[in-house]
């Protein structure tokens, strides 16, 4: 049975797609309420976010579109050092679209969220003529702690940057799907609390946190280096990849620092504390293979030094990042 | 045997006369770049970007004719994603596709041969753009729709040949004394492809692969063979003593991606490529027509091709835009004096800006 416009009209079948799918995986108290909105208490700091997601194939080696919406908008919060509480979701989907294919990533947003240990509150469902695609935004509420304080605007000299895993996972994967390329390549998607709540609990003095999403780590580090006016210096050396991975990127001349990944995360920690933070880090499971990557230093951009002792600059992901010609 | 720290210091050591050397292949640009290269060899030592980078020497004419195709009904242009936002005379395809152009972006030409078995009422017009490396693809793919009887795919080719270019190179610019040979094209056109030039030009050609190992190992070689062998004295075409005090002798080539190039290349890429394809006059953007440089389908299999003749037409390079010159070395991207400021990866004025593998748009991404 597919989705057909009826379903988005606010009538009878939008109510029974309701119950049958988005009622029974994401059912608790303050969303069962079906009210115009959701009433929440939350005292003190909060941080907010929203993303949306667009990503074919809908299903993937690791994960689908479910799974991708809720830990993004998680991890977002996360970085920011909140801890994840509300989600909201918002679902654009075509007509044609598999009620099957809608109901195992609804199931994978419901297992996600209480993974994540977060609730859905709110949520809203559009049907639009189209292919059988999905479309969904997610957005989300975490509290902050008043002593704790996470910026990208926050490096100073001396910090340490880790990065907490192999990069380019998840666009390698998406990228084989797409071409029909059959290998073991999963997607990374994963909530990165168990590492955010490890940094904390170990008493690491934290100063910036961001998940290497769109844009590649490359990008990421050039919008730190920007925001706390300083220089970071990586090592290529240091950077971990899986080996099926960097085959696939090597293959395609895809540069692995503006590939994405949606399961890991830079935490750029006091010096004093690096060792103590790796440490961390590797004790938990998204974090396994993390690595101290790199330096904050004094002046501005990012370098980094190649493997043979070279020296090359690291700007921002200009463009879309595909595979050449040649 | 040397160790490639050994080859580091030779090359960072290097105190002798100027060297400047061309790698000709958007992806040693890439790579030289990647692994920091410029950074571990001597400031004597000049690396110079040339005009292997299919998409920067794509004349205005061509991009023009996609973008017809791709706005005409039943029809849809099918193209590298590299191309799309190369400038035509007033559009890119990037540009059109808001526009209700039909372009779908390729990662292999063979997919096309689907979308044309499941669409039969749809001609699929491919953007045929390469070296020799990329040009047997498009072949198979034509005798793939010809042994399934497939009739509504063409081919708009802008094929080009790398030896013609090279030649070019070595009647107009002289300031260069050796090549980095490009390696993909190399595996298909033979190590032995070069050896004409090198006698006729006495330059020394090194074929290498695309570790950084692999191309310093390739400067190192150049390096060597320039001062052993020594190069034509600039000033003095009669003078067969050379700068570095030693006698004028003929130059070689040194096939140093031995694993992956033989001395006669790739027979059957080669075989695909003479049964399809004839050569032709081609228009190369910054260097103008070069005769034989392009390949075209044979006449017997014009019932693919898109009409990919003659499109030599080029818009003039906007003012100030320098990219005819950085194209063959006479200048770096940043001598230009628009580089960084009204042209940029995100603003771009001419092609070696646009393409991820051109002069310009590598040179801004990296220094």
């Amino acid at each position: 049975m597919k989705i057909t416009m009826a379903h988005g009209s606010g009538g009878k079948d939008s109510a029974e797609l309701m119950a049958r799918i988005f009622g029974k995986h994401f059912s608790n108290d303050i969303l069962d309420k079906m009210e115009d909105a959701a009433v929440l208490q939350v005292n003190g700091k909060i941080a907010y976010s929203t993303d949306s997601f667009v990503v074919t194939p809908i299903v993937f080696n690791g994960g689908d579109i479910g799974k991708l919406c809720i830990c993004g908008t998680v991890n977002d919060l996360l970085m920011m050092g909140a801890q994840p509480k509300y989600i909201t979701c918002g679902f654009i989907l075509e007509e044609g679209l598999e009620i099957e294919t809608l109901d195992k990533i609804v199931k994978s947003m419901g297992e996600m969220a209480r993974e994540a240990g977060v609730e859905i509150v709110a949520g809203d469902t559009k049907v639009v003529e189209g292919n059988g695609g999905i479309f969904i935004n997610t957005s989300g509420i975490g509290l902050i702690q008043d002593e704790i304080n996470v910026s990208a605007s926050n490096c100073n000299v001396g910090d340490v940057v880790i990065l907490s895993g192999d990069l380019g996972d998840h666009h390698a994967c998406i990228l084989s799907a797409r071409m029909n390329m059959n290998n073991g390549i999963k997607s990374d998607s994963a909530c990165l609390a168990d590492i955010t709540n490890g940094l904390f609990k170990n008493g690491i003095r934290v100063n910036t946190m961001r998940d290497v999403t769109r844009g590649g780590l490359g990008t990421v580090l050039n919008e730190i280096a920007e925001k706390s006016s300083c220089s970071i210096e990586i090592n290529e050396i240091s950077l971990p990849m899986d080996e099926e991975v960097k085959a696939f990127a090597d293959i395609l001349g895809l540069d692995p620092m503006y590939m994405a990944n949606e399961g890991k995360m830079i935490a750029i920690v006091n010096g004093e504390d690096a060792e103590k933070a790796l440490k961390s880090m590797r004790e938990t499971l998204n974090g396994r293979n993390a690595a101290i990557i790199g330096y904050v230093k004094e002046g501005h951009g990012v370098k980094m030094i190649t493997r043979l002792g070279g020296s090359r600059v690291v700007d921002v992901l200009y463009g879309e990042g595909l595979p050449r010609i040649c | 045997m040397m160790e490639i720290s050994q080859v580091i210091n030779y090359l960072k050591e290097y105190n002798g006369p100027e060297i400047k050397l061309m790698e000709v292949c958007g992806t040693h640009t890439a790579s030289i770049f990647k692994s920091g290269i410029r950074s571990l060899i001597s400031p004597e030592i000049k690396l110079i970007s040339g005009p292997g980078c299919p998409v920067c020497v794509t004349p205005t004419s061509y991009i023009d004719k996609c973008i017809d195709y791709a706005m005409m009904e039943n029809h849809v242009l099918v193209t590298f994603g590299d191309m799309i936002k190369v400038p035509g005379q007033s559009a890119s395809l990037s540009g059109v596709k808001g526009e209700g152009a039909k372009v779908e972006i390729m990662y292999s030409p063979f997919e096309v041969i689907e979308k044309a078995t499941t669409n039969p009422n749809i001609t699929y017009v491919i953007a045929a753009v390469g070296f020799e490396t990329t040009a047997p693809v498009y072949a198979l793919v034509i005798e793939e729709a010809i042994e399934k009887g497939i009739k509504n795919i063409k081919l708009l080719t802008s094929l080009k040949t790398v030896i013609p270019a090279l030649e070019w190179i070595c009647e107009n610019e002289e300031e260069i004394d050796g090549f980095i040979c490009p390696g993909h094209v190399s595996v298909i056109i033979g190590s032995e492809a070069y050896a004409e030039l090198a006698k006729k030009y006495k330059k020394p050609f090194s074929v290498a692969g695309f570790e950084p190992e692999h191309i310093l190992a390739a400067i190192y070689d150049l390096v060597r063979q320039i001062e052993e062998a020594g190069s034509e004295n600039k000033h003095e075409k009669e003078n067969t003593v050379n700068r570095f005090g030693t006698e004028d002798k003929t130059k070689t080539v040194h096939n140093l991606y031995k694993n992956a190039v033989k001395t006669e290349g790739n027979q059957k890429a080669i075989g695909i490529l003479n049964k399809y394809f004839d050569e032709g006059p081609a228009m190369w953007r910054g260097l103008g027509i070069i005769g034989g440089s392009g390949l075209y389908l044979k006449t017997k299999y014009e019932e693919f091709d898109g009409g990919s003749a003659g499109l030599d037409l080029d818009k003039e390079l906007p003012e100030g835009c320098c990219c005819g010159q950085v194209i063959v070395g006479r200048l770096n991207p940043n001598d230009c004096s628009l580089f960084g400021k009204a042209c940029n990866p995100t603003n771009p004025y001419g092609p070696c800006m646009v393409s991820s593998e051109g002069a310009c748009g590598i040179w801004y991404r990296n220094i």
